[in-house]
């Protein structure tokens, strides 16, 4: 757990609110005066795990700056849902120029504003660039490496839905193997994506020895939003990624949606942690272990794995990437264990 | 508007697009029944008054419990909380020690003084009560609230019934059984002890009264046929404790022999070990068989109580009984086997139950009285009309609690029997069972025991055994209810919802969805842990 979890009061922090908790130390998102970054109206499917990673996100983002805050926006799901032209779902400073270039539209933002406070602007004005996975793993990855190889003044988030859901869901390096995607159809030898290939966005941003770097789920909000408060506190390139379900693109049911974000931290499947400089600084333990076909029964996406005869073999292997992950990101609590 | 370059229209927000239109379910909220309050045999809120003890406020906690059962001091020591039995938390780790915060909340009104609400508005009415027990005073407590008058006749000395006159000391303190007696008495009602009531419809008409609530409880010990010896020592259990509360206490000696298997025996037996003697409860069948519950065995015999199981008494001469070995049929009654034994005795204590003292109703027209107790109708109305009975003495468990909740819905339907109406309860909503939760949510949070008296002060003195929480531990444990059912604002909902569509009114106020908005995804119903958002099917 990265901040200090509340034990007994009922909920503890477990719960988005907790009337029993000082105002202080009660999360953004119970906060009655919380900015809806990202409004209603917006034309997300039922259920999107991104539109409401976004706004935990921005939300803590806008109280972290005192709302000062303008924010570059890749395409992908989260512009189109957000903002069909004219009309907006934003209610903060909001810019959207191509599918591949959010962070280097980020670190001119970022620049602009230095060059403003050097001639005089008193105002601190913070700047983040969201996209998704495609956005950021793929085609963003370039003008992304550049910014954290400079160090840009930059908070990237990046929404991981593990495909090309605007278009249709396609694969992209974030697709986990063994899922369907419209471009890895469960057929042939190898059924679904392929297992050894991919990019795993957080490992590699650590190893530009950024500042930050964490991983989220829309299934823990007083983490993510701790994790967004203390990207702020850092000056540079910060990278948080936020594990986001699509109901539409995994085939999942609309309302399972914060269930499957939770499954994937306590099956292994998705590690939830912090880095500083490179270094593993923080893991989210997991709370009651369980075998990974909890994660991959409700999505239908990897329903091939459990036909008439399920697929035993495939299955094995993606037990052993969560132990791989459990391992390598210390997700379990050696004292409590 | 002077547009810059390449821009054609104004920005827009996307709140002119309602998409809500998308929705085939809506999400509603609701309000469940928690198992606890169904299970509550006096009809307690508790899920309710938990939710203030959650906050600290105690005060408002035991104001809210006394709606509806107005001594939480002594059912948090003698109720049999099968609350607790039915609570949901039980299928996590363990039950809510709603029994243990009920008495903390009843001790903490005691030490600090609270009072009971007394009424606004006085209706003229004039209400009978006979019997000052659990049943009869809560009736008289109900009753008060409505603004009735209330007299009540009590055949004792002193108020409590069996509480005062059967349970002992070391499970009722008396100054707690007086306390809370008080309290209603300080409401305005009025208690004449020492007066017994001979004949029902007489006493009506010389007080002049417009309805009666009669509790008389059961007093009358069941006997057994033992041939027995001129000088050998039979006695009965009420007896015996009944006698506990005056000057002269029993002179059972030192080999106490009880017969009987039920809540009664274990408390003879255990009051004889206190007094010094070394009793042996003589019962026909198992232990699992036995009526009393199993924590009050527990307790017998770690105090030293000793259990003859499968036996029954034979014969009881001056000195010694004889006793003959039982064993269990296919059906699991006792026969006996012709193997017998004698045990050293001084005394034997029969507690074999009591029966109910009906001499009050002779001649009353319309009743109908059946195996031993009164017959009343599902308004606690017995066969003559403005007559109303309740607790031991009418067809139900026996117990302190059941009697509570029996004079509360008696009261309930004499008031609206006084105003020519029927009371009509409010109906009820669907219980929340464990499947409707969402346990993630809850902390894990084992419970809290409460302390035990040493065994040796258990074994010679009339001293408490079971002690109380304390402020901590009881606020702990009070934060242990999982709130089956109600909002509790945890902010899931409003904090979920990927539209927005959930309006936060503020704290106490609860939250409304904007239809407007709200798709339909069923996340803020999956995400509550308490069950207290429903999916409907939209008309479409
Ligand atoms: C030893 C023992 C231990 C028990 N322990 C427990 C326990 O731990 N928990 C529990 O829930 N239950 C317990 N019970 C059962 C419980 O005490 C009774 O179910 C409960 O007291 C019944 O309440 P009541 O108001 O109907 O009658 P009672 O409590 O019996 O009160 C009736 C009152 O009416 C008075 N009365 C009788 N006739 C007349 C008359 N004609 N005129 C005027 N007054 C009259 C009596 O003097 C008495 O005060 C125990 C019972 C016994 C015997
Ligand atoms: C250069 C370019 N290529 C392709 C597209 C079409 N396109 C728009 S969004 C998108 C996929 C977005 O995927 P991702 O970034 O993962 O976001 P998601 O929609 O899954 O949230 C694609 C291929 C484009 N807009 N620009
Ligand atoms: S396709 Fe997926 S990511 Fe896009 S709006 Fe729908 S649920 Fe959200
Ligand atoms: S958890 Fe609370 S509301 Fe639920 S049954 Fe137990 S005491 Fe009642
Ligand atoms: S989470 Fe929001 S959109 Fe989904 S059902 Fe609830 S109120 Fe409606
Ligand atoms: S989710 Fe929390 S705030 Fe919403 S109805 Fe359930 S208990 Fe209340
Ligand atoms: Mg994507």
């Amino acid at each position: 757990m990265s901040f200090q979890p509340v034990k007994f009061y009922q909920t503890g922090t477990f719960t988005v609110g907790n009337r029993l908790l000082v105002p202080e130390e009660r999360s953004v998102q119970a906060n009655m005066e919380r900015t809806n970054s990202l409004n209603s109206g917006h034309r997300a499917c039922q259920g999107c795990g991104e539109a409401l990673g976004a706004r935990y996100a921005i939300d803590a983002a806008m109280h972290a700056t005192n709302n000062q805050l303008i924010a570059a926006n890749a395409t992908g799901c989260l512009e189109v849902f957000s903002t069909p032209y004219p009309e907006t779902s934003w209610q903060i400073p909001w810019m959207h120029s191509l599918f591949g270039n959010a962070p280097a539209v980020a670190t001119g933002i970022a620049a602009a504003i230095k060059v403003k406070r050097q001639k005089g602007m008193k105002d601190d004005v913070r700047v983040v660039a969201q996209g998704g996975d495609g956005g950021t793993t793929d085609i963003g990855f370039g003008c992304l490496s550049g910014m954290f190889e400079r160090n840009d003044d930059v908070l990237y988030i990046c929404y991981d839905n593990g495909g090309y859901m605007n278009t249709g869901v396609q694969r992209s390096s974030a697709t986990p193997p063994a899922a369907r995607t419209a471009t890895t159809m469960p057929v042939g030898q190898q059924p679904g994506n392929v297992f050894g290939q991919g990019k795993f966005m957080p490992a590699i941003a650590m190893a530009h020895e950024i500042p930050y770097v964490a991983t989220a789920t829309v299934a823990d909000l007083r983490d993510l939003e701790h994790k967004v408060r203390k990207a702020m506190t850092f000056r540079g390139a910060r990278y948080i990624h936020i594990l986001v379900p699509c109901p539409l693109g995994w085939g999942s049911a609309s309302q399972d949606t914060i269930k499957l974000s939770r499954l994937a931290k306590e099956t292994g499947m998705f590690p939830v942690f912090e880095a500083e400089y490179g270094e593993l600084t923080n893991s989210s333990k997991i709370r009651r272990l369980l075998p990974v076909e909890e994660y991959l029964k409700p999505q239908k996406r990897f329903a091939h794995l459990f036909g008439k005869s399920p697929a035993v073999g495939t299955i094995v292997r993606l037990q052993a990437l969560a132990d791989k992950n459990i391992r390598r990101y210390q997700m379990l609590d050696k004292e409590a264990n | 508007m002077n547009k810059p370059f390449a821009i054609t229209l104004n920005p827009g927000s996307s709140l002119a697009n309602h998409t809500g239109s998308w929705r085939t379910e809506r999400p509603v909220y609701v309000d469940r029944l928690p198992p606890c309050n169904s299970q509550c045999p006096a009809g307690e809120d508790i899920q309710g008054w938990l939710f203030h003890a959650e906050s600290g406020n105690y005060e408002k906690a035991w104001q809210h419990l006394t709606k509806d059962n107005p001594f939480p001091a002594i059912m948090g020591r003698v109720c049999y909380h099968s609350c607790e039995g039915a609570c949901n938390r039980g299928n996590l780790d363990a039950p809510v020690g709603i029994n243990s915060v009920e008495r903390f909340l009843g001790d903490e009104a005691i030490k600090r003084g609270w009072k009971l609400v007394e009424p606004a508005t006085e209706s003229g009415k004039h209400v009978l009560i006979v019997g000052a027990g659990p049943s009869g005073m809560s009736a008289a407590y109900h009753l008060r609230r409505f603004g009735h008058r209330v007299t009540v006749y009590e055949a004792g000395p002193m108020l409590g019934g069996m509480m005062r006159f059967g349970i002992p000391k070391y499970r009722l303190p008396r100054d707690v059984l007086d306390a809370e007696m008080q309290r209603v008495v300080e409401m305005g009602v009025n208690v004449v002890v020492n007066t017994k009531v001979d004949n029902i419809l007489e006493t009506m008409a010389a007080g002049g009264f417009d309805a009666a609530f009669l509790a008389v409880g059961a007093h009358i010990a069941k006997r057994a046929y033992i041939p027995s010896g001129e000088v050998s020592k039979i006695v009965d259990a009420v007896s015996v404790l009944r006698s506990m509360e005056g000057e002269d206490k029993p002179m059972l000696g030192r080999r106490v022999i009880v017969y009987g298997g039920g809540n009664t025996a274990i408390d003879v037996a255990r009051t004889a070990k206190r007094m010094g003697a070394e009793p042996i409860i003589v019962y026909r069948r198992t232990r699992d068989k036995m009526p009393a519950h199993d924590f009050e065995i527990e307790e017998a015999m770690q105090e030293g109580v000793m259990i003859r199981w499968l036996s029954t008494i034979k014969k009881a001469g001056d000195t010694e009984i004889t006793i003959e070995k039982m064993e269990l049929d296919a059906s699991g009654f006792p026969q006996p086997t012709g193997e017998f034994e004698t045990l050293e005795a001084d005394s034997v204590v029969l507690a074999l139950g009591q029966d109910v003292d009906l001499s009050l109703l002779e001649g009353v027209p319309g009743l109908e009285l059946s195996d031993g107790v009164v017959q009343v109708d599902a308004n606690m109305m017995t066969g003559r009309a403005g007559v109303f009975a309740g607790g031991d003495m009418v067809p139900a468990d026996r117990n302190i609690t059941i009697a509570v909740g029996h004079g509360k819905k008696a009261a309930r339907n004499i008031d609206a029997w006084l105003r020519g109406t029927t009371y009509v309860a409010p109906p009820k909503h669907q219980v929340a069972t464990f499947d409707k939760l969402n346990t993630w949510y809850y902390a894990d949070a084992p419970k809290t025991v409460r302390p035990m008296l040493d065994i040796i002060r258990r074994q010679s003195t009339f001293d408490e055994v079971q002690g109380g929480l304390d402020e901590s531990t009881a606020l702990f444990e009070a934060r242990r209810c999982l709130s089956c059912g109600n909002c509790f604002e945890c902010d899931n909902c409003y904090g979920v919802c990927p539209d927005n569509a959930v309006i936060k009114l503020g704290p106490g106020k609860r939250f409304e969805f904007n239809y407007d908005y709200c798709k339909g995804c069923g996340m803020c119903v999956a995400e509550c842990p308490c069950g207290a958002i429903n999916m409907v099917p939209e008309d479409i």
